[in-house]
């Protein structure tokens, strides 16, 4: 009995089910299409078949979107007035006063760049503002080399690495830094200050772990942000504050599924000018099983006997370093960035780092150069003794004896950072701002008695930033880079302009 | 402050004879301090140069004879005197018809040049090929109307399948290899397992792809190449022991057809005037500026280059940077954050979303080049402001690319901006591949459509491509580039652009404004039009799949299944031509690519000997799929204009109702050689 009645359910339900598919307008055409389709193409049907079950699947599964969930309904009326009265802001802000100035007085050098250069209001003047530490800008022997490789290249290699922008003398300049560094590996990108930017985020992912120095430069800063990884900050160089991190941070997660951690630190500070303790940071990697990324952009080339960097320095070996990260372009007046490590770390950035992979490789003039230069530090190392006698002299004219300023870069750094000193700045109770401006004033005085110099310029703030977005702050400090261009007397002198300069400024009456 | 810019092509400029030679003895410094670098050495000492130093004299006269003998087959009587030979410094062939040198005696062509005089010829046409014949060019612009949607054609379902049933096997493969190898080849997969208490580097699954799949086809991509990337492109060979892990280069070279470079006007060359004027700057500022932008690191050439920007360009002002991907990823954080809102195009490349990911702000992605979509977001984001507070936002920067380099689209400039109009948004247009190669003047997208550029607010663009050096630039309004120069970090930390870069930048802009050696910027533009036309109608003619507009020097061919990725590359590769092939996941899965980038430096032989290959390489891959929609029929008929095309198919229809149907193209190669050069000047279809 049941059956049938089952049964009749069933004819019922599919009778109304065919009745209502043929009021459905198009329903015959449909048909139609699949009884000929079928017919002359069944594998084209069965591939719609499932297209149209993936299709549904599709509509049914949950929108993955988490931001709609305040979506007002509005009508076409009322979207077109609320259009008609947003009124975006511009597309930047005025500038303000300070930035006009820095605009305006900005030096612009006519012809090369050297000890000497010459400005475009037709002054002579000594220039301790490049990073022309060597004084390999006007070197001939580079340009000549430079000049055969650009008979064989051309300029550009108009291709991203990875489809024919890859050149034999990419893969040597390679070569040379690993061998250089002692490193296995090593990887070229275009441009130095976009090298580490690309680094951390090729390896350190969302969930994964960086502790970094609270000092570290811009470009570090930016590579963090965009790897979506937690970060922890220590005091800056405070290996003590360091060790504590780590081992809060290994504590915390020692509950957790284990994810990549490291240490993201600078050996010579862009914007400090200090040096870190390199075996004393291997010790705690090691200890708290850390992976380290050492930005040695303003230490390779400059540091230790061949200029190898703060490895060579402080005795380390390179290879105890997961990945060393170094500019082509300010030391050793090439240009370009690299990352040095094991052949897995640098293979894997070829792929996954955005700054190689998405843009067009370097200019093989510039590769090559960057190869003479390494050759050169190899050969010479009387190269970097001679920068550091000048280094010593300028010391000697402004730390100790400025009552003002101080030195905050280490001794072997020839990016002397000078910041004023704290007593000046709690007596005077000054603000960045005021700082920023008396020092912008003792660089307009000290170029205007002939020694161009520079300041350490504060990091952009992003734009409509809370004043909570806003973590550590840069202490504004003049920039003077030393050069072996330049004769010790010239040096000397040089350094009186600076300390009279900033006695001048700070002794004024407002 | 002396603004004068450095102008050395004032009309008495003539580069000393002696600056063309170079060096041939030059090798690459060795030094033999690891093992790693004396596998280097070794390599270098088998150098391309020393061995064509080897070359003897009787073979460059060989050469030199025969390159004349296709010189007068491509060359009508009328311009016997062509300046390739006639003026050395210039390797393009400029010569018309009505030109100044029709007078020379015309007896110097039949005296065989030097073998070293042949050599130079030799080497100048390798990496600028000459004009064939004055018809060859064309000017790229808008022909007016609405511009159309470049039409998607698609492959009978077969291939789709067969292109998911590859996937899957190849997936299906890996993880079996996968299964064995971590049991078996532990030491394999080290990297991709935590050991020591530190977790795996790369995590195994983000791997597998990369792993597993691209692995296979490894050798097409990253070829190792040498010399000047030019017409031709010289690769050194590698091969592979163990299956693409490792390469080891076997000491030889081969020259292929360059169709991989984005070296859209032919720039990249070692000789001719940009090179003359590189090499003198160098021997004047020496090879960088050791500085940044924002310190000390502007000199006279620089604010040079940038005037020249900026007036090529259309803007009030304009700043270089000296890496295109660090333009994009500063330029964002200094335009927009918090409050603001980016709306991309879903293909836009990665630098653009790199700085829009760093610059706090939101991001939005409307459909690839869809005008209505975009309208649709649009319309919502302003009226539901900020998610959760509802507030407007502060501003809209819509962001676009000129021309996008895996699909050969352009933006339908004309609409957004209409659309820009209405709604008030902010304008970014990404010109990295549109500048040089776009536009009657070669002034890009605005130029291609006869925009104002001031209704773009930031036109931004490369130095990579068109012109053959490297680096970026930002244009708009004086005071947003001011504003930028002391708030972007790009110019406040990033390297200065290096002296050689800003030479060679600024001697092509002046080539292509016609300010230097006129006439030869013009060629370059028309000629990359011409070029890229006719390759684009004589793919579709043989029935390929190509994707993008009819203007665009990017041409992708559309291959699907991913083995004939590498199938493409390897049969290309033994004809001598060098191309790119791309898949996932720089494509949609399925639709697995090869592209070619066109340029000014091929001539319609190279575009030949192309098409030749790709017909061959069609038959033998199953790659001519085309429907017909997307064009490549045949010609109409005497009579017939393409205004009328429509009512002519109804009537050789005989008034059946219905759809048009489109017939399959199936050309022979024979007849897309002859027709291609008339048929490039007519709308294609
Ligand atoms: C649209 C777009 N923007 C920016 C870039 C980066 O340019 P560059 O190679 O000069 O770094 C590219 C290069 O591929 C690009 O296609």
């Amino acid at each position: 009995m049941d059956l049938q009645y089952a049964q009749h359910w069933l004819n019922d339900i599919l009778n109304e089910v065919s009745t209502q598919f043929q009021k459905v307008p198009g329903s015959a055409i449909f048909l139609r299409y699949v009884k000929s389709s079928y017919q002359n193409d069944p594998v084209r049907s069965a591939v719609e078949l499932f297209l149209v079950l993936f299709a549904i699947r599709y509509l049914l599964s949950p929108k993955y979107s988490t931001q709609k969930k305040s979506y007002v309904t509005l009508s076409d009326e009322e979207i077109d007035e609320l259009v008609d009265d947003w009124t975006p802001e511009p597309l930047v802000a005025p500038q303000t006063q300070f930035e006009e100035a820095e605009n305006e007085k900005r030096p612009i050098i006519v012809g090369p760049t050297g000890p000497k250069s010459k400005l475009s209001n037709g002054r002579t003047v000594t220039n301790l503002a490049s990073y022309n530490f060597y004084n390999l800008v006007g070197n001939e022997t580079l340009k000549e080399k430079a000049i055969q490789v650009l008979r064989t290249y051309g300029v550009g290699p108009c291709s991203p690495p990875g489809f024919y922008g890859t050149q034999d003398v990419h893969i040597k300049t390679e070569a040379d830094i690993a061998a250089h560094l002692g490193a296995p590996a090593c990887i070229m990108y275009a441009q130095a200050f976009s090298t580490i930017s690309s680094v951390i985020p090729a390896f350190s992912k969302r969930g994964d772990i960086i502790v970094a120095d609270k000092a570290v430069n811009y470009a570090i800063r930016k590579g963090i942000q965009i790897s979506r990884s937690t970060v922890r900050w220590y005091e800056h160089n405070d290996l003590e504050d360091m060790e504590r991190v780590l081992g809060k941070v290994v504590r915390e997660q020692s509950k957790k599924p284990l994810t990549r951690r490291f240490i993201v630190t600078e050996g010579l500070f862009e914007n400090v000018g200090d040096m870190l303790d390199l075996p004393k940071t291997i010790e705690l990697k090691l200890k708290y099983k850390f992976r380290l990324i050492l930005d040695e952009t303003w230490s390779f080339g400059v540091l230790g006997r061949t200029g190898r960097g703060i490895t060579e320095h402080q005795n380390v070996d390179a290879a105890e370093v997961d990945m060393i990260v170094g500019s082509l372009a300010g030391p050793l007046c090439a240009g370009g960035g690299f990352c040095a490590g094991s052949d897995e770390i640098v293979e894997h950035q070829r792929i996954s780092a955005a700054a190689y992979t998405f843009s067009a490789a370097l200019p093989a003039m510039l590769a090559t150069t960057a190869s003479e230069v390494l050759s050169m530090l190899e050969s010479n190392p009387e190269m970097l003794t001679s920068v550091r006698d000048n280094i010593k002299t300028m010391w000697a004219q402004l730390d100790p004896r400025s009552d003002w300023i101080y030195c905050t870069s280490s001794a072997e750094n020839p990016i002397m950072i000078l910041a004023l000193k704290l007593e000046v700045v709690l007596g005077r109770k000054l603000s960045m701002a005021d700082q920023e401006q008396l020092l912008q004033e003792v660089v307009d005085e000290t170029l205007a008695n002939g020694v161009m110099i520079t300041r350490v310029k504060s990091m952009p703030r992003a734009i409509n930033a809370t004043s909570k977005d806003v973590g550590w702050e840069l202490q504004p400090a003049l920039k003077v880079c030393i050069t072996s261009g330049l004769s010790r007397k010239e040096i000397e002198r040089a350094g009186i302009t600076i300390r009279h300069a900033v006695t001048k400024i700070m002794t004024r009456k407002r | 402050m002396s603004r004068k810019p450095l102008n050395p092509f004032a009309s008495t400029y003539q580069p000393s004879p002696t600056t063309t030679t170079y060096d041939e003895k030059y090798e690459m410094p060795r030094r033999a301090s690891s093992p790693r670098v004396k596998k280097f050495a070794n390599f270098f000492s088998t150098s391309p140069k020393s061995k064509s130093e080897t070359q003897t004299a009787t073979a460059a006269l060989l050469a030199a004879a025969s390159a004349q003998q296709q010189f007068l087959l491509n060359t009508p009587s009328s311009q016997i005197s062509s300046p390739s030979l006639s003026l050395p410094t210039i390797s393009l062939s400029t010569a018309r018809a009505d030109s100044a040198n029709m007078d020379e005696p015309p007896t110097t062509l039949f005296q065989p040049p030097s073998p070293a005089e042949a050599r130079r010829i030799a080497k100048a046409h390798a990496q600028f090929g000459p004009l064939g014949h004055p018809t060859h060019r064309y000017t790229s612009r808008h022909q007016g109307g609405a511009f159309p949607e470049p039409v998607m054609d698609e492959p009978p379902y077969w291939y789709l399948l067969t292109t998911y049933l590859s996937y899957l096997i190849l997936i299906v493969f890996g993880h079996v290899r996968d299964y064995f190898g971590k049991r078996f080849r532990k030491h394999d997969y080290r990297h991709l397992q935590a050991h020591d208490g530190y977790a795996a580097l790369n995590s195994d699954f983000d791997n597998f792809y990369v792993r597993r799949l691209k692995m296979r086809i490894n050798d097409c991509f990253a070829r190792p190449v040498t010399g000047v990337p030019g017409r031709y492109i010289t690769l050194i060979d590698r091969k592979s022991d163990d299956h693409n892990l490792h390469f080891k280069l076997t000491g030889t070279t081969t020259e292929t057809l360059n169709m991989s470079s984005y070296n859209y006007l032919g720039f990249a060359q070692s000789q001719g005037p940009c090179a003359d004027y590189v090499e003198e700057i160098i021997k004047k500022y020496g090879l960088t500026v050791g500085s940044t932008r924002g310190d000390v690191g502007t000199t006279d050439l620089h604010v040079d280059v940038e005037e020249l920007i900026a007036r090529f360009v259309g803007k009030q002002s304009a700043m270089v940077f000296s890496m295109g991907f660090g333009t994009n990823a500063t330029a964002f954080p200094a335009l927009i954050g918090k409050g603001c809102l980016v709306i991309s195009d879903e293909l836009n490349h990665a630098s653009i979303r790199f700085g829009a990911r760093l610059s706090g702000a939101m991001i939005e992605m409307f459909r690839h080049n869809d005008v209505k979509d975009l309208e649709r977001l649009l319309r919502e984001v302003i009226s539901q402001g900020q998610p959760r507070t509802h507030r407007p936002w502060k501003r809209i920067l819509v962001v676009v690319e000129g021309l996008y380099s895996m699909e050969g689209t352009m933006c339908n400039l004309p609409g957004i901006v209409a659309l820009k109009k209405k709604y008030k948004f902010n304008l970014f247009v990404d010109e990295a591949h549109s500048i040089g190669a776009l536009g009657p003047k070669g002034k890009g997208v605005c130029d291609y459509f006869g925009i104002n550029p001031a209704d773009v607010d930031i036109l931004m663009g490369t130095l990579t491509k068109s012109f053959g050096a490297n680096g970026g630039y930002i244009a708009g309004d004086k005071a947003i580039i001011d504003k930028l120069r002391v708030s972007n970090a790009g110019s406040l930390y990033g390297e200065s652009p290096a002296p050689a870069l800003l030479a060679q930048i600024s001697a092509s802009l002046r080539i292509i404004a016609g300010e230097f050696v006129p006439g030869q910027g013009e060629e370059r533009l028309q000629r990359l039009a011409f070029n890229s036309r006719y390759l684009r109608l004589g793919l579709k003619r043989l029935g390929f799949i190509v994707y993008g507009h009819d203007d665009s020097p990017i041409i992708p061919v559309l291959l699907y299944n991913p083995a004939k990725m590498p199938a493409f590359s390897h049969e290309m590769l033994k004809r001598k031509i060098s191309v790119v092939v791309v898949g996932y996941p720089a494509t949609p899965l399925v639709s697995s690519r090869a592209r070619f980038c066109v340029s000014a430096s091929h001539t319609k032989d190279d575009l030949d000997r192309l098409l030749e290959a790709c017909d061959e390489i069609g038959n033998v891959l199953q790659l001519k799929f085309s429907s017909g929609i997307a064009g490549g029929a045949e010609p109409l008929p005497e009579g017939v204009t393409p205004e009328m095309e429509k009512e002519w198919k109804r009537a050789e229809k005989n008034g059946v109702q219905g759809e048009i149907t489109y017939q399959p193209p199936r050309w022979k190669l024979d007849d897309v050689l002859k027709r291609g050069v008339q048929d490039v000047k007519a709308p294609l279809r």
